[in-house]
């Protein structure tokens, strides 16, 4: 079936199965490899995306569903002139990924967080981070960058 | 004041602008034209003998380009073992065949079956559907003492029993352990098990094989953290194939945690079939399927016996093991229950007389192999919580007893084959007790007690022993490879460099780390050096990452190699200095004539060693030079870690109320990045005391294939950490002093916590003397109430 929706600003078309996935459009028919599949059961948040402003795990929706949408993905959030954004800044001052392979969902996250609550607590931030797996960090960093991006004092916090 | 560049600061990293922005090169973001894709049917029962396999009717499926079994790959070689342990009575171990594809039997759920290949990943998956199997199931051997029994089940048919080694350490003589035991004022016993994990990096294992009929070429690309190890192994074990036709490229890895060393049959299968079937063709592992193919980890069956004299000093020390390998015999599962684990169990302590018996069991379970720390922290799990024990016994505040028994001297040569070259473990744990405030303990305690919840406080030490290695007495030991690593340095005309390094990067930072090290040997900006790792056409060979080892072994090689570098630019300064060599100083980029104001630029003298018009005739264009760096010894980070809990005693949950680490990793190039190495070490082992359990029922049923099963750590599980580095004994035998951080946090922080958790139960009036892993609200309100 034919679909189309707005990625990251730009409309954009497709012919699609109607069991491929969201993720799976975004990265094989546009191939927008920046959003991750790292799970089979909608738990592990690494093919976070934004649909209608919402946090969605691409994993867990058809493309069919996104028809029409206005879609955010990883590769949409740098600045207009291609600097990193104040979440992303945040995460590479604090060292908040690793591998890497998280990070597209945790940023989309942050931004989904901050949205909604421009100021959280650590424990706001933890508890809203349920849904996104992080294998390398401890969460640690995540967090702390999170709240710095958020514009708080994380100097206190221990070690970098 | 904190450096800004060079050894030492916390650079940012470099390669975290491609993994924010999306850019990053992940296995699964390479297509190759013209692919297929392949899916493997897998074994849904743990045991059984293959009667047939029917694909006529799947052949015959939309899409499908060739189906392949085991009958496929009877002329071609098994995956291989890395490491060839021998019993304790002289004789090497048991080591079955492990086919790419099933032959004659299943033997663990998720064993290959079939694969199938097809234009789309969905019609593979389809045509897998009507494959026809005639499997006899048989027994499952699962529970590893019942596997031990004469009468038992066998796994593989053509051994003598299920016990792939008997293997001991030590003390040989089991009269004089009986005698010191006997002789013993108190002698401290505990059964534990070591709970089985999955290691789980984020990235699902990939791999895409390609063949070039023009050239006779291959390439793979796939999720490893050693590319030269997986096309070595492949190459000359399993497809026969000249390693000089066979590229393998790990790019961007999500992550590996050990689980990505071993080759695995996957990867040679595509490697195989995009020859065979004329096309590239491409795997990417489903977690569920991770679950069932990723080896795993730990899973060991433990009893420990400490004996202490009439002063608490510690006299001797015996453990039995049962160490479960799976159904088959992965890269380096043999080494780990044996050489890096028998090894460990000296710990931090100066006991005399130790005897480390471990039993290896096949079973019907996935293979079983290293995971960040691999046989450290079990080792240190099963010491840590018998001295734990010992002191609770005794009375004893447990730091003070660990540090009556330090070792203080050095070098220190265990009773169990190593030589700690140097160490300061009662620095250290001044360094933890005031990171970790333990004066304001009891103040804690006293508030969570008013809250209705009880506290405890888990100490915890540990020793690792990393950059494994001399090669030639780990040859001794049995291992079929060689541990050292290589650099290449390349100089370019116009002054920046390439590095390319056997180490890979997964989540590490060396893109960033190996850089603050030449840039401050030559004086130049880090932003002048790059990395290039990750691709057996582009580097040397070298041994990639894991066991801590990178910074100590590959970015020993790295200084050698820009040694040679410097040492070849200083005879080129000289001829354009009109000086000798041995006046000719580097410094901040400048190469100057001791004593004088002459001076010529590290780009100048780099564009004269590829211009080389005025120049030395003795010496040779270029500037570019590899070094392999084979060490002298392992490297000994230790540390002293503190865990507080509170335990709810209305419903046994416990949650991590803080948790501080204190190490020495010797001398530190990036403090950021070996901050973040600690917390992501704490955060796994949180997740083995309190969460992660892999567990199989009785007929060899995968209990825990996916994430709504197998409780990974969530960020609302753990805290923020206290991280102090500060103690620091630089390695005696490196040339950078380094000791390597990436597995200290997985390893000092299981037993931290379980000490914990006894603790706030004993002081809160229950006795419990243990409980095992995973420390599950469940087991610890069971734990309250017997």
């Amino acid at each position: 079936m034919k679909i189309t929706m707005t990625v990251n600003g730009k409309a954009v078309s497709g012919d699609v199965e109607g069991r491929t996935l969201l993720s799976g459009f975004l990265r094989e028919h546009l191939s927008l490899t920046g959003t991750h599949v790292g799970c089979d059961t909608a738990q592990c948040g690494a093919c976070l995306v934004h649909v209608n402003g919402e946090a969605v795990k691409s994993c867990n929706m058809l493309a069919a569903e996104a028809d029409g949408a206005d879609v955010g993905t990883i590769e949409g959030q740098a600045n207009a002139d291609g600097s990193l954004n104040a979440i992303q800044q945040a995460f590479q001052d604090h060292h908040g990924l690793q591998c890497g392979f998280c990070t597209p969902g945790m940023v989309m996250s942050a931004a989904a967080l901050l949205k909604e609550n421009p100021r959280p607590t650590e424990a706001e931030i933890r508890k809203y981070l349920e849904g996104n797996l992080c294998r390398c960090t401890g969460y640690h960093n995540i967090v702390k960058a999170i709240m710095a991006a958020s514009g708080q004092d994380v100097s206190s916090i221990a070690a970098e | 004041m904190p450096k800004d560049s060079g050894i030492g600061a916390s650079s940012k990293r470099r390669e975290d602008v491609r993994f924010l922005t999306g850019a990053g090169n992940y296995t699964d973001d390479i297509n190759v034209h013209g692919q297929a894709y392949v899916h493997f049917l897998r074994s849904d029962i743990a045991h059984g003998r293959i009667k047939s396999v029917d694909t006529s009717a799947a052949e015959a499926m939309p899409g499908v380009v060739r189906v392949f079994t085991g009958k496929d790959f009877e002329g071609v070689g098994g995956m291989p073992c890395g490491w060839e342990v021998t019993d304790k009575h002289g004789a090497p171990m048991q080591e079955p065949p492990h086919p790419i594809l099933a032959q004659g039997k299943v033997r663990h759920v998720g064993d290959p079956i079939a694969a199938i290949v097809a234009d789309s990943l969905e019609q593979a998956r389809d045509a897998a559907e009507a494959i026809d199997l005639d499997i006899e199931e048989l027994p499952a051997v699962i529970d590893m003492k019942a596997a031990a029994q004469d009468d038992a089940t066998l796994v593989h048919d053509d051994l003598k029993n299920n016990i792939c080694y008997d293997w001991q350490l030590g003390e040989t003589d089991d009269a004089k352990v009986d005698e010191v035991f006997a002789n013993a004022a108190h002698v401290t016993t505990l059964d534990l098990v070591n709970n089985r994990l999955v290691a789980n990096p984020m990235e699902p294992r990939v791999a895409v094989g390609e063949y070039k009929r023009g050239t006779d070429e291959y390439t793979l690309f796939t999720t490893s953290q050693n590319p030269h190890v997986i096309r070595l192994l492949m190459c000359a074990f399993v497809l026969g194939l000249p390693e000089h036709k066979v590229r393998v490229v790990a790019p961007d890895v999500g992550g590996g945690f050990g689980t990505k060393i071993f080759h695995y049959a996957e990867e040679a299968f595509c490697t195989f079939a995009a020859k065979a079937c004329g096309r590239p063709v491409k795997w990417t592992s489903s977690r569920s399927e991770a679950f069932m193919s990723d080896a795993h980890g730990r899973d060991h069956v433990s009893k420990i016996e400490l004996a202490l004299d009439a002063d608490n000093n510690f006299i001797g020390l015996r453990t039995n093991t049962y160490a479960n390998l799976g159904a088959y015999l992965s890269t380096f599962s043999s080494s780990v229950p044996t050489w890096l684990h028998g090894t460990l169990m000296a710990g931090n302590y100066k006991t005399p007389v130790i005897q480390v018996n471990v039993k290896a069991m096949f079973t019907n379970t996935v293979p079983v192999d290293a995971y960040r720390g691999a046989g450290r922290p079990e080792a240190t799990f099963q010491l840590e919580r018998v001295v734990d024990k010992a002191a609770r016994e005794l009375g004893l505040d447990p730091i003070a007893l660990r540090r009556q028994n330090f070792v203080t001297q050095f070098p220190y040569d265990t009773p169990v084959a190593l030589t700690y070259d140097t160490g300061d473990y009662n620095g250290t744990m001044d360094k933890l007790e005031a990171a970790a405030d333990l004066a304001g303990f009891a103040a804690r305690k006293a508030e969570s007690e008013a809250n209705g919840k009880l506290r405890g406080l888990g100490i915890n030490c540990y020793i690792e022993a990393c950059g494994i290695a001399p090669s030639n007495i780990v040859g001794m030991l049995g291992a079929r490879a060689g541990l050292y690593d290589a650099a290449t340095v390349r100089v370019n005309a116009t002054g920046s460099i390439s590095v390319m390094v056997g180490a890979h990067s997964h989540g590490q930072g060396h893109e960033t780390a190996f850089p603050q090290v030449v840039a401050d040997m030559i004086g130049i900006d880090e932003s002048m050096i790059e990395i290039v790792h990750g691709d057996t056409s582009k580097i040397p060979f070298g041994m990639g990452t894991y066991g801590s080892r990178s910074l100590a072994v590959c970015g020993s090689a790295m200084v050698k190699a820009t040694e040679k570098v410097i040492e070849k630019a200083k005879k080129i300064a000289a001829h354009l200095l009109e000086a000798s060599e041995a006046d000719i100083e580097l410094k901040d980029g400048q190469f100057s004539v001791a004593g004088t104001d002459k001076s010529v630029a590290w780009g100048d003298v780099t564009l004269t060693a590829y211009v080389p018009h005025n120049y030395p005739l003795e010496v040779e264009p270029g500037l570019e030079e590899t070094a392999f760096y084979d060490p002298a010894n392992f490297t000994f980070p230790a540390g002293a870690y503190a865990c507080e809990v509170e335990v709810d005693p209305d419903t046994g949950q416990v949650s991590i109320e803080k948790f501080t680490a204190a190490d020495d990793f010797g001398n530190i190039i990036n403090p950021m990045i070996v901050d973040g190495q600690v917390h992501g070490g704490i955060g796994q082992g949180i997740g083995q005391a309190l969460l992660e359990n892999c567990a199989y029922d009785e007929n060899g049923q995968l209990l825990s294939a996916s994430y709504m099963d197998y409780a990974m750590p969530r960020a609302d599980d753990v805290p923020f950490y206290g991280v102090d580095h500060s103690s620091q004994t630089p390695c005696t035998h490196n040339p950078l002093g380094v000791k390597g951080c990436g597995e200290a946090g997985a390893i000092g922080s299981p037993p931290a916590v379980v000490n914990a958790v006894l603790d706030a139960l004993n002081s809160g009036g229950k006795a419990v003397d243990h409980i095992d892993m995973p420390v599950s609200p469940s087991r610890v309100w069971a734990a309250m109430n017997s």
